[in-house]
């Protein structure tokens, strides 16, 4: 399954990159699984952190969101704006 | 960048812009133009957001606003569109800055028509307090002590839940 990542704000300069395409293993099928098995395979800012929130494919995601190949996952913090 | 939208069920009015941009903007221009030519808007409410020169108690010297190119857009045209189901809006303007920014400097202008005050004033607030908790803005500001990270507000999340009631059921706008 090929995934384009996205990484925004305080997590993206924690990690070092603003995206990433990635090929995942078989088995991972939700929001939340992608999350777990990158913070254990290099992504150790992932792993540090409380209330990360997600999207995929531009629209606000849970951690059981289902994701599938092609799809554009974000991972960033609570947003801040206006 | 400018997003178009239309609530097809109004006519005239209906008319939704975003509009996404590092350079101001002038306010009056743009409430005229959303009032221009429609005899039957009765009321206009406006909010403009500004940036602060203290921050938690830190002297703020610039801040920077970051966002996700795409969703942004796609974020707040379903959170006015929200807003459209739920109250009587004629026109609405949502116009947010990003890039670097002084204090003083406007951040943020919505703007919301309708044929009475009430709706309006209600449309208005919605739309502000679902873009600070929904729309992927995040600002960063460089203050006395260093670079900082905006954390988000409890205020903030209280504000967005009050809307998610009874008579204000949404689908598209599950607070995750």
């Amino acid at each position: 399954m090929s995934l384009r990542l996205l990484y925004f704000a305080s997590l993206k300069e924690n990690l070092g990159t603003a995206e990433e395409n990635i090929e995942m293993p078989g088995g991972i099928s939700t929001v939340g699984a992608l999350r777990d098995w990158l913070a254990t395979n290099g992504r150790n800012a992932i792993a540090a952190r409380r209330n990360l929130r997600y999207a995929v494919n531009q629209d606000m995601a849970s951690p059981d969101t289902t994701i599938r190949d092609g799809d554009e996952i974000a991972f960033f913090p609570p947003v801040t704006g206006g | 960048m400018v997003t178009k939208l239309h609530f097809s069920r109004q006519s005239p009015g209906g008319d939704v812009k975003i509009v996404l941009q590092t350079e101001d903007f002038d306010v009056g221009a743009e409430l005229d133009a959303l009032t221009d030519g429609d005899a039957s808007i009765g009321a206009l409410v406006s909010f403009l957001g500004f940036v602060r020169d203290l921050s938690d108690g830190q002297s703020v010297a610039e801040m920077t606003l970051e966002h996700y190119p795409g969703m942004t857009e796609k974020a707040l045209a379903t959170i006015v569109t929200e807003a459209s189901k739920r109250w009587n809006i004629d026109d609405a303007l949502v116009i947010h800055r990003v890039g670097p920014l002084k204090p003083c400097d406007r951040i943020v202008l919505v703007a919301v028509t309708c044929e009475h005050r009430h709706q309006a004033f209600a449309a208005c607030e919605f739309i502000m307090d679902y873009l600070k908790t929904r729309a992927p803005f995040w600002k960063r500001e460089s203050t006395s002590n260093g670079l900082r990270w905006v954390p988000e507000r409890a205020t903030d999340i209280a504000a967005m839940q009050r809307w998610d009631s009874a008579q204000c059921s949404s689908s598209e706008l599950t607070t995750y």
